[in-house]
């Protein structure tokens, strides 16, 4: 789209370096991480001349850089934005794209890329980035005019957080940087071919209100569309109005209050022992801005069959995917919950929420077990709950993956929305340090404690370097069982104990994380957990608390793969 | 559901990297694209892909809509077969003598509708448009012969119903 320059504005030539700086500061970006190198130098130098207004941070790696993006993107709702060279600079970015598509996270990444001249030649630090990324990105585009770069970073922000968010890529060849335009910014405000939010059909929001109104056994599922579309609110007035039992995905924890009583706990692999039975037990399924993962569903063949499906959704490509829905509700859930609470019936289904009750086996089976052991080994579970003890559940937490993740997203409280942070979809083990060192940035106000696992950890703890030159006071809780634990849980059950390559012989990480200047602590013994955990809360700087755990404890409860919801066991 | 052919149609705005985004659309569900054409559309800068793939009607709709989530697709479209009116073109270039010594590769030529296009001194160039059958029936008259190259292009079509871009477009 040709835009006509208003009268009132004035032009001025400047180099593509400088627009692609100025640009990031009109899209009020003023944070940005990136690691710098040959071609993308020319932007580095503008860096250096706008430090007072867009504060770069120089992360270890560039997958250290998309990571705290990431991080930083989920707990502000903003964009993230990551900065890298060309060749390995590019390509150590891609995990984190595809980390950000897979869990919608909005990202504006740019790379520096060989000039024009020598695209196709195979020149020093020449990656084909725009190939590569093409799968896992929402968008992306190669510049190699400088007139063309306020533009298509105009459009890369509109396309990253509009709609169902995503990660766009900017590659941007070093004869564009230091050629000249005139510059003058425009926001972009739509692209034709792209339409962003569906428009929410009052005869769906009709049709769904009258499935819901005539449940018995009404069960909601909610993930992070309720987060990303900011409807918090009304999402709480609709599970509240229709009285139906919610549970979340793990994308969507922290959209509900943890103690709100109609919250019932998370569905899939390692989910709550009820809302998976009763998943195939209810008979109006509401999905509300998820999308039906395969770790949620477990086997499809048997997958809430008894049930008629609504699905509020925002991404018409999920529709049907993986179940059929009775009702699509399609657009924002903001816009399509308001619209659907008018249509809703008042109800409590008091029967209903007792046949949740009937699974408390889970409270005394695993969950007591976690929190309340009479074995002489820490457990995961007991960690986080001590952190949940000082925090109140309002800080922000961050978990890597493996089974730490999972004992994170079960036993963690959150009175607070966009308080998890996690690599849901990917499950890109060393996430959790560099987000949570964006998470940090993006709620400077908040405490942030990332738990992350032995193997993870060593996955990208160059990071600590980060906080060394930043200062981000992040607390860090490792929870050290010498194992990958979540490989050696399956090994375990699925592979006779055979505990291939999944032992660690770690380094001493109370010495790493002094050798990064940052306090460090460690426990062994339960005794000494709770004032380890208080001291770390109570640092205003960083802090690196190791626990050593049971080495050999397991999460429950579990679908196995491919099995069948109901079939969750709970040993 | 039983698999069969699916043609899709793609409208898009002009941009190189989106041929690679929907081939990975493709290749990612391990289906395999059994021809495929690009042109122009019959609206100004707007492009317009072709492919043909054989899958069972619920996977071509999953397909769309994955393809339709790419930023700059404008709307796609699946059809069967009885849906649109369909054609392939194939060359066969053959040795010229064959026109003079084997006098009924003049009927074949003639009896399928086929074009002579070119004629030099060596050789000569038929062209066939038509169904896939139509025009593989006439390679393997011509095979006899000696094909000295053959080349078919990927399918083109047209919808019998009308597939309402232009409306879209200027409900932008």
């Amino acid at each position: 789209m040709e835009h006509a320059i208003p009268e009132n504005k004035t032009t001025e030539t400047i180099s593509g370096a400088e627009a692609v700086v100025r640009s990031l500061l009109e899209e009020g970006a003023n944070l940005a991480y990136g690691y710098p190198g040959g071609a993308i130098m020319p932007i580095y130098d503008e860096l250096y001349k706008y430090q007072d207004q867009l504060n770069h941070v120089l992360t270890r790696h560039e997958q250290g850089a998309i990571h705290a993006a990431q991080g930083f993107a989920r707990v502000s709702g903003k964009v993230g934005v990551c900065l890298a060279t060309s060749g390995p600079g590019a390509t150590n970015l891609v995990t984190g794209i595809a980390d950000a598509q897979i869990d919608s996270t909005p990202l504006v990444c740019i790379t520096g890329q060989v000039a024009s001249h020598l695209l196709g030649t195979d020149a020093f630090q020449e990656t084909d980035v725009i190939s590569i990324s093409a799968p896992v990105t929402k968008w992306n585009v190669q510049v190699t005019k400088a007139e063309e770069i306020p533009a298509a970073i105009a459009k890369a922000f509109y396309i990253a957080k509009s709609g169902r968010p995503g990660p766009v890529l900017i590659d941007i060849t070093k004869d564009a940087q230091l050629g000249q335009l005139e510059y003058n910014y425009e926001k972009c405000t739509g692209v034709r071919s792209y339409e962003p939010i569906p428009k929410t059909s009052e005869e769906a929001v009709k049709a769904a209100a009258e499935l819901i109104n005539s449940a018995k056994k009404p069960f909601v599922i909610f993930g992070q569309g309720v987060i990303l579309g900011q409807a918090e609110a009304a999402f709480k007035a609709f599970v509240e109005k229709s009285g139906a039992p919610a549970a979340w995905t793990v994308l969507g924890l922290s959209a509900l209050p943890t103690d709100h009583p109609l919250n019932v706990g998370m569905v899939g692999m390692h989910g709550h022992y009820g809302p998976n039975k009763l998943t195939n037990e209810c008979d109006v399924l509401i999905a509300v801005g998820m999308r039906f993962d395969d770790r949620v569903t477990g086997s499809l063949h048997t997958y809430a069959k008894q049930a008629k499906v609504v699905h509020f959704e925002i991404d018409p490509a999920e529709v049907d995917k993986n179940v059929k829905a009775n009702v699509a509700v399609l657009g924002d859930c903001k816009t399509s919950l308001e619209m659907l609470l008018p249509y809703i019936d008042t109800n409590n289904h008091d029967a209903w929420h007792n046949e949740f009750k009937k699974y408390h086996e889970e409270e005394l089976k695993v969950i007591e077990p976690q929190l309340k052991p009479t074995k002489e080994g820490l457990t995961m579970g007991e960690v986080i709950n001590q952190v949940n003890k000082e925090t109140n559940g309002n800080a922000v937490v961050v978990s890597d993956v493996g089974q730490h993740q999972m004992f994170t997203v079960r036993y963690a409280n959150f009175t607070m929305t966009r308080s998890n942070v996690t690599s849901g979809g990917l499950g890109t083990m060393g996430f959790a340090l560099p987000a949570a060192i964006g998470a940090k940035m993006g709620a400077p106000e908040r405490e942030v404690v990332a738990f992350i696992g032995d193997g993870g950890y060593q996955m990208t703890c160059q990071e600590l370097g980060t906080i060394l030159q930043t200062g981000a006071a992040v607390k860090i809780v490792v929870l050290n069982n010498e194992f990958l634990g979540m490989v050696r849980q399956w090994q375990q059950l699925f592979f006779d104990k055979r505990y291939a390559s999944t032992t660690m012989i770690n380094p001493d990480f109370i010495k790493l994380a002094e050798a990064y200047d940052i306090k460090a602590a460690k426990v062994v013994k339960r005794e000494d957990l709770a004032a380890a955990v208080k001291e770390m809360i109570a640092s205003k700087e960083s802090y690196f608390l190791e626990v050593m755990i049971e080495k050999e404890d397991n999460v429950f409860p579990m679908v196995p793969t491919g099995a069948c919801v109901s079939e969750v066991r709970l040993s | 559901m039983e698999e069969q052919v699916f043609t899709i149609s793609v409208y898009t705005e002009n941009n190189p990297g989106l041929l690679n985004r929907i081939a990975t659309i493709f290749l990612k569900r391990h289906i395999n694209i059994e021809s495929l054409n690009v042109s122009r559309s019959e609206i100004e800068n707007v492009h317009r892909f072709t492919i043909v793939a054989r899958m069972t009607e619920t996977n071509v709709k999953k397909l769309v809509g994955q393809i339709e989530k790419q930023i700059e697709v404008i709307k796609a479209y699946y059809h069967t077969d009885d849906e649109i009116i369909f054609h392939e073109t194939a060359l066969y270039k053959m040795a010229s003598n064959l026109l003079f010594e084997q006098r009924e590769i003049q009927n074949v030529i003639k009896n399928s509708s086929a074009n002579i296009v070119t004629v030099h001194p060596d050789f000569f160039v038929i062209e066939k448009t038509g169904r896939r059958k139509d025009t593989e029936a006439l390679h393997d008259q011509l095979a006899p012969y000696g094909i000295m190259q053959f080349v078919r292009s990927g399918r083109i079509s047209i919808s019998k119903t009308e597939m309402k871009i232009s409306e879209k477009l200027k409900n932008f």
